[in-house]
């Protein structure tokens, strides 16, 4: 257990730092928010009706901003050979990575997200909601985020690399989040698309760090 | 069957005929199918624009197909470390893109005497199948990228795996969403009870959408046999 903490400690320290930690997330998200009335106009009932979808575009595109370097440093300075050759199996470890690739990135977008969306024009009610969903799907974000890292290890390209091969697969938790916020701001029944949405993040916490560490095997051979 | 056809010497010998036969069995069913569907009695409803689902179903069917194999091409790679299946897995890629394309554009020139629009969020079918095709690009895109192709090929493979995981998902989500957002009603006309005389030639042209697309496949193996031959001979008299 002590193994798993100092790694956990390891690896929240190292996503801290990386490139800016929390606070580069957080300043695309509203970067990127400040954009949308620019571009839409600022008609109040226009950004409202598109507040809760944007927000949660925004968030999904946020969360792969700093992926690349979530394999990448320990894999060029040799720190993962380290770590493969640990008392933790790799999929322990990419878990690990993952879990601080969350709180450093996913939960302050996920605390920010209400913020944003109420700023567009969400109601004031809409707000724990939004971060709910954010929080969850956040989770589900860092993990297939960090198998897209993974995958891309070695390759020549990895910023936009990463994009390509992840955004496809944020499909399913973008579509059950985002109708979870539009259920409960239209008052209809939220439940089912919230309990999808653990669901899949679940699925992902659960599955992904076995593609991870085959990733990394892979890259190490 | 697989397993004899493992041995790639055994494989070459036999895709040598097998592929030219599908394709000259892929011609017939695709031209059967094309004559008997554009002869066929217009829709009452569609019109004459009901013939373009017999180019557009069949490319459908087909680009699920190619996922599947790629899955399963990818799987047994990485399984059993197989050169054979990789070079499958490899070939299958940019088919699939292709037909999965073709699916696109003609389901978007349908969609506009139909719906009146090129492109219809509202259709939960397009919308996967547009995910599907960014599923492929991603697999090339990601083997692409990467230098070394052994290792190229193991990180793509684990990514088609994951995609196959995920595009059920993918499937049910978009469906899901679609029943959820109900606004623009979207009207498949001609109902889920097909006539014979459309059957016959869908089914035709599909099954000869499946012999063509196995018949380019076996032909792009062989290429990649060749070319991997190629650059291992070109290394050998390098070094020699």
């Amino acid at each position: 257990m002590s193994v798993l903490t100092a790694l956990l400690r390891r690896e929240l320290a190292l996503a801290w730092a990386r490139g800016g930690g929390a606070l580069l997330a957080v300043g695309f998200f509203v970067a990127a928010t400040v954009m949308l009335p620019l571009a839409l106009g600022p008609a109040p009932e226009r950004l409202a009706a598109v507040s809760g979808g944007v927000t949660w575009v925004v968030l999904a595109l946020a969360s792969l901003l700093s992926l690349d370097r979530m394999f990448e440093r320990d894999f060029e300075d040799g720190a993962l050979d380290l770590l493969a050759l640990g008392p933790l199996p790799l999929e322990m470890v990419s878990a690990a990575k993952c879990l601080a690739q969350w709180t450093v990135n996913g939960a302050p977008l996920a605390a920010s997200a209400p913020f944003v969306a109420v700023a567009l024009g969400a109601r004031l009610t809409t707000a724990p909601m939004i971060f709910a969903a954010a929080a969850l799907g956040g989770v589900a974000f860092a993990f297939l985020g960090g198998t897209g890292a993974a995958l891309a290890l070695a390759s020549r390209r990895g910023g936009v690399l990463i994009a390509v091969v992840v955004l496809p697969l944020l499909t399913p938790p973008v579509i059950f989040g985002g109708a979870a916020v539009a259920n409960f701001t239209a008052g209809l029944p939220w439940a089912t698309a919230i309990t999808l949405l653990a669901a899949y993040a679940l699925a992902c916490v659960a599955l992904t760090p076995f593609a991870m560490a085959a990733a990394c095997r892979n890259a190490q051979s | 069957m697989f397993s004899a056809l493992a041995n790639p010497l055994r494989f070459m010998a036999f895709s040598r005929w097998a592929a030219p036969l599908l394709g000259v069995l892929a011609t017939g069913l695709i031209g059967s199918g094309l004559w008997l569907g554009l002869n066929a009695p217009p829709d009452y409803q569609q019109g004459e624009t009901v013939k373009i689902m017999f180019i557009h179903v069949p490319a459908a069917w087909t680009s699920m197909l190619a996922y599947a194999c790629l899955g399963g091409a990818s799987f047994v790679s990485l399984v059993f470390r197989h050169a054979l299946a990789d070079a499958a897995a490899k070939a299958v890629a940019p088919l699939g893109a292709a037909f999965t394309a073709i699916a696109l554009i003609t389901g978007s020139l349908w969609g506009r005497p139909m719906w009146g629009a090129w492109w219809v969020w509202g259709d939960a079918r397009l919308v996967s199948v547009l995910v599907l095709l960014l599923l492929f690009v991603g697999y090339m895109a990601l083997r692409a990228s990467i230098d070394d192709e052994a290792r190229g090929a193991r990180a793509a493979e684990i990514l088609a795996l994951v995609g196959l995981i995920n595009l059920p998902i993918v499937k049910f989500s978009v469906e899901w969403w679609n029943t959820l957002h109900q606004g623009e009603s979207i009207m498949r006309a001609g109902g889920s009870t097909l006539a014979p005389v459309y059957l016959t030639p869908l089914l035709l042209a599909g099954a000869g959408y499946a012999a063509a697309f196995g018949a380019l496949w076996l032909e792009r193996i062989r290429a990649e046999v060749w070319r991997r031959r190629a650059t291992s001979l070109a290394l050998r008299a390098a070094l020699a």
